[in-house]
């Protein structure tokens, strides 16, 4: 199991700890890749306080593999966090991920809510699912613990009134808009069929690229359904063959998209096949196999690699973790905000820096985290690919802002066509 | 039918045992909080399950129909209440009209169930009601379009809790000086529906209906050549676990603040058969203890698997998460390889069954 | 019209597979009265080994479509002694045991399995490397695969060849009679327990078969995917009426008829209210209006309640 790498990093992370601890002159920074702050040559060990990170998505259950993915994402910033050796309030902060599973069970996920509240948690990264994420917001909010979802794209999350609330992940309308436009500008689309999966990610994305098509002048030429269990697309795909279409857009995800590519293949129909972020990952060149090439999806986000933060997350996380699937740089980039809230604020008591969650001005390795009021990421970008030769190449980005130069110099081309 | 149930001289001993169970329900709210709310949320839920379990051995247990689709009635309930209680609609109703409206539509739905299904048998009915439950996750689905009901998959946001006044079920308050959370006074509620549900099953068990629903259960051809309305039985068994199900529909529904089709599966409907066998099917304490074991277990598990695996192996064998559903599963094989009429099974229901030889 | 053609290609492969599924449920339905609810993760178990003994050949020399025999045999193989253990351990002991008892312990089993899937191959989606180079034929105006003959022909031979052994063979014959009564097939000589044994392990062979199928159709396999399979499964074997071999068949095909044509004509029939999102609906709701009228199902006898 994947797991199995994390004693290892513990134990050396708790090795570079102890080094640290004996106030030993040999180079205590070797262990940690960046240099920590106050960690100077003191006489007495600073106090050392453990914060605990509430993490959940589903660890069981068909889309485990995301639950997993969001975890160690949420897990590798953790290490990072500790491995800089916070100070805040003149105590060296330990941070510690909780993570939980909720099964994609809305009262599982209340449960599981409810025992992170219970933990003392000082915040809470998750969950994966729009249906755990919203009831489980409820407990959140009236425990004062701020919310980051990574992945949960239902608008509905943050239209609560909590002031909790946040995601780092640009919502359906952000991104529908898009690949809508996109596929009828750019592409040349005149009639595009659209396919979702009944999943309330998936409905909400094709609702909205619907709206934007027809916006841009294409008329949609069928509109058809299928499950995120189901394997055989045969059928509604035949039915679209003989409406002809320009452009299929599927609202699902990659485990949809897969097997659904080399039908249409199968089928002969010749229509371009463009998909959202659910659909644009490895793993849908993984199941689709030469059927993904020429496939138009796009990641809410600019791209992770060519970002300054972003390679290095890439290289950590593949080293430690392998393939990234869709949403770990997301969680990473939740977790961060968290630790980077805190430190403004001076304090890891939730209620005393929350206010400064909204106020976030943080550069991710997914790009550059705002919020508005609502708890929406502000400005979110969006980048579109094509898969070529199996692997997603970027043909342009919109919206949102890089990552604005750090202290590390950025490379110009870090923001590549960003339009804003 | 004096059964164990009956008026006896250890009358005292029986209320003293009543005297401390009610002690025990009061306790176990504030027990539980004591490790921590996510327990007396997990009691809840047990709570919900006991009601919902009851309700299906009214068509299980007592009338030995094989429903498999008893979650459709939960949902109903659910969705009855989050339309009339949400910004959805923009209608607010008062809990005590919508629950009672929402077990009468259950009521209706388990007629229409019920009806064309009259006429078949054991694993056949299995398969519609299975077929009739997944009929409704569907619509629910779906319903967003051309009329947006339902709202669909993305599911009815910031549902009313439950209010009485001004006291709502949300809140922490203070009642007669003691501090109530939201999940404890939900408890409380949760503890008298399912006292009534309880009253409501003894009763029936004991009545006219009760007896003829065994009579179906055992030889419906046989109790049909004896007068009984077979027809009109049945469907009464439906009907009142549908109402049973869709009251809890209704609680669950406020209790969440947020209701999706997710919540309304297969493995939902399998889990509550899987209480009522398990614990003992057509045996009120039976039933409510597979209720409360299947609760309790994965959560129990949860908290126990991976402290058990450091302890005994040094170090995380398996994922937690996968060894606990492993572990749930293999409970349920040998639970009941080893007790085949469940972990309580009523005496009664021996009795009768070894005196069926006459 | 080739949109028509093309849907009934399309169903009738998809009916192949629900047929072979089926035929697991049914045979062991059919002489103990037991739905077999873990028999879609049979199905599950037989891909998943296809697909590690395929992976592990992959790069052996050996040609690909040895590989793929060699990779289906002991999928068989693993699923038949699957299918047995499932028999001595969770239902044997639970024969005379009140009706609904091992259905409970089917669902145990079913959830087992999963995990134990789930912990040897992973959470994630596999694909099936291609064996054979797919071909895609074209007839008028509809187009088919190389693949989709293999599986409707295979499906075909096996089943042509469980009705001679139902039919034709001693074991058949004693099939029949446990089915029929188990007591007299008792009283006559008739090993009861080796009857029940090789209906799941006949089952279990023909669910491996299944499972290869859908692996190398689809090429795609995961742990939960024998649930899906196997309540559609369950279905069709309802439908034909179920513990009927031909119905079986006749349902698995017919199910798979019903849900193409469904997805693809659904909206045009209801002026779109109802469009490809009630897909399974239409399968339920074809199955509720059969069992209205048949109330065994197509092909079941009017037999007296098990319960």
């Amino acid at each position: 199991m994947k797991h199995a790498h994390i004693p290892g990093v513990l134990v050396a992370l708790a090795a570079s700890v102890a080094m640290i601890g004996c106030g030993k002159k040999e180079e205590p920074k070797a262990a940690a890749p960046a240099p920590a702050p106050a960690a100077a040559p003191a006489p007495a060990p600073k106090p050392e306080i453990v914060v605990k990170i509430g993490h959940v998505a589903p660890l069981t259950g068909p889309i485990a593999h995301l639950g997993k993915d969001n975890e160690n994402g949420a897990r590798l910033a953790v290490d990072d966090a500790n491995a800089k050796k916070l100070e805040i309030d003149g105590k060296i902060v330990k941070f510690e991920l909780l993570g939980e599973d909720d099964q994609a069970d809305p009262k599982t996920g209340t449960v599981v809510a409810q025992k992170l509240v219970d933990a003392k948690v000082a915040g809470v990264v998750g969950h994966l699912n729009s249906g755990t994420t919203i009831p489980a917001s409820a407990i959140y909010n009236q425990a004062g613990l701020p919310q980051i979802s990574p992945s949960a794209t239902n608008p509905k999350y943050t239209q609560q009134g909590f002031n909790t609330t946040f995601r780092v992940m640009a919502n359906d309308i952000q991104q529908g808009s898009v690949v809508g436009t996109y596929a009828v500008k750019d592409m040349g689309a005149k009639k595009v069929a659209i396919i979702d999966d009944r999943t309330a990610y998936g409905q909400g994305l094709a609702d909205e690229v619907e709206k934007a098509a027809k916006a841009a002048g294409a008329t949609i030429v069928a509109r058809e359904f299928t499950t995120d269990k189901a394997t055989d697309f045969k059928a509604i795909l035949t039915k679209i063959k003989a409406k002809n279409p320009d452009v299929i857009f599927l609202g699902g995800m990659d485990a949809v998209g897969g097997p659904m590519l080399k039908q249409i293949k199968e089928l002969g129909i010749k229509a371009k096949f463009t998909t959202g972020d659910g659909g644009c990952s490895p793993e849908l060149i993984k199941l689709a196999g030469a059927a993904s090439e020429g496939v138009i999806c796009t990641q809410a986000g600019l791209p992770v690699d060519k970002l300054p933060n972003g390679q290095k997350f890439v290289e950590d996380f593949t080293k430690k973790y392998g393939q990234i699937q869709i949403y770990s740089p997301y969680s990473y980039d939740a977790v961060m905000v968290l630790v980077d809230a805190m430190k403004r604020a001076n304090s890891v008591d939730p209620v005393k820096y929350l206010p400064e969650v909204g106020k976030t001005a943080y550069d991710g390795v997914t790009g550059k985290v705002e919020f508005d009021e609502k708890g929406d990421i502000k400005n979110g970008a969006i980048t579109v690919f094509v898969i070529q030769e199996g692997k997603l190449v970027t043909l342009k980005s919109e919206g949102g802002t890089a990552a604005a130069a750090a202290a590390p110099a950025a490379a110009p081309a870090a923001a590549p066509e960003a339009k804003k | 039918m004096s059964g164990e149930s009956g008026r006896s001289p250890r009358g005292l001993q029986q209320w003293l045992g009543l005297l401390l169970l009610v002690g025990v329900l009061l306790a176990v709210p504030f027990v539980a909080a004591l490790g921590g709310q996510a327990w007396v949320r997990i009691a809840n839920f047990a709570i919900l399950y006991v009601f919902l379990a009851l309700g299906l051995n009214i068509v299980v247990g007592y009338a030995g129909l094989l429903d498999l689709g008893y979650v459709a009635f939960y949902a109903v309930g659910a969705y009855c209440y989050a339309l009339l209680a949400s910004p959805h609609f923009g209608i607010h109703l008062p809990f005590w009209v919508i629950l009672p409206f929402g077990a009468a539509l259950a009521c209706l739905f388990g007629i229409l169930l019920g009806a064309p299904t009259l006429k078949l048998r054991g694993d056949y009915l299995a398969i519609v009601t299975l077929g009739f439950g997944e009929i409704i996750r569907i619509f629910m689905n779906n319903l967003n379009a051309p009329i947006n009901i339902t709202n669909g998959a993305q599911g009815i946001t910031l549902i009313d809790p439950i209010r009485i006044g001004d006291f709502s079920f949300a809140k922490t308050s203070t009642l007669f000086g003691i501090s109530l959370s939201g999940p404890q006074k939900y408890y409380f509620l949760l503890v008298a529906l399912a006292a009534l549900v309880i009253v409501i099953n003894i009763r029936l068990q004991n009545s006219r209906i009760g007896r003829a629903w065994q009579a179906i259960r055992e030889d419906e051809v046989a109790a049909k050549a004896c007068g009984i309305n077979t027809r009109n039985i049945k469907l009464l068994a439906f009907a009142m676990g549908a109402s049973f199900g869709g009251i809890a529909g209704g609680v669950f529904a406020a209790m969440q603040g947020f209701v999706s089709p997710e919540s309304f599966s297969l493995m939902e409907s399998i889990t509550i058969l899987a209480m009522v066998v398990l614990g003992g099917m057509g045996h009120i304490p039976g039933v409510i203890l597979g209720a409360v074991l299947l609760t309790g277990l994965p959560e129990a598990l949860r908290y126990g698997i991976e402290p058990l695996q450091k302890a005994v192996f040094g170090r995380m064998i398996i994922d937690p998460e996968s060894l606990r559903m492993l572990v749930f599963g293999l409970a349920l094989v040998l639970v009941m390889r080893f007790r085949p009429a469940g972990l309580w099974p009523s005496s009664l229901r021996r009795r009768e069954l070894s005196e069926v030889t006459d | 019209m080739d949109t028509l053609l093309q849907q009934l290609i399309n169903g009738l492969t998809l009916g192949a597979v629900y047929a072979l599924v089926a035929l697991g449920y049914t045979m062991v339905y059919g002489i103990i009265g037991l739905i077999n609810f873990a028999h879609g993760e049979v199905v599950m178990i037989g891909t998943m080994v296809a697909f590690t003994v395929i992976v592990s050949l992959a790069g052996s020399g050996m040609p690909p479509l040895l590989i793929l025999s060699v990779g289906l045999l002991i999928a068989v193989v693993a699923c038949m002694v699957l299918g047995w253990g499932l028999e001595r351990v969770a239902y044997r002991p639970l024969r005379h045991a009140p009706r609904l008892t091992p259905l409970i312990t089917a669902i145990g089993m079913s959830i087992v399995l999963q995990n134990v899937a789930m912990i040897i191959w992973g959470r994630n989606y596999i694909t099936f490397p291609p064996m054979i180079d797919k071909r895609i034929y074209e007839v008028g105006g509809a187009s088919f695969t190389n693949v989709q003959v293999a599986i409707v022909v295979l499906a075909a031979l096996v089943m042509i060849g469980l009705t001679y052994l139902v039919q034709r063979t001693r074991m058949g014959m004693a099939m029949r009679a446990t089915a029929q009564n188990q007591h007299v097939a008792l009283l006559m000589g008739v090993d009861i327990d080796r009857v029940i044994a090789m209906a799941f392990i006949i089952g279990s062979a023909l669910g491996a078969l299944a499972g290869c199928m859908v692996g190398s159709y689809y090429e795609i396999a995961h742990y939960q995917m024998g649930f899906m399979l196997g309540l559609k499964a369950f279905t069709a074997a309802v439908l034909g009426g179920i513990g009927n071999m031909a119905g079986a068949m006749a349902g698995g095909l017919l199910l798979g008829i019903i849900e193409a044509l469904g997805a693809g004509y659904i909206g045009d029939l209801t002026g779109n209210f109802l469009g490809s999102h009630y897909q399974d609906i239409f399968a339920f709701m074809v199955l509720i209006i059969v069992l209205m009228f048949r109330p065994s199902g197509l092909f079941g006898e009017r037999t007296g309640d098990r319960a």
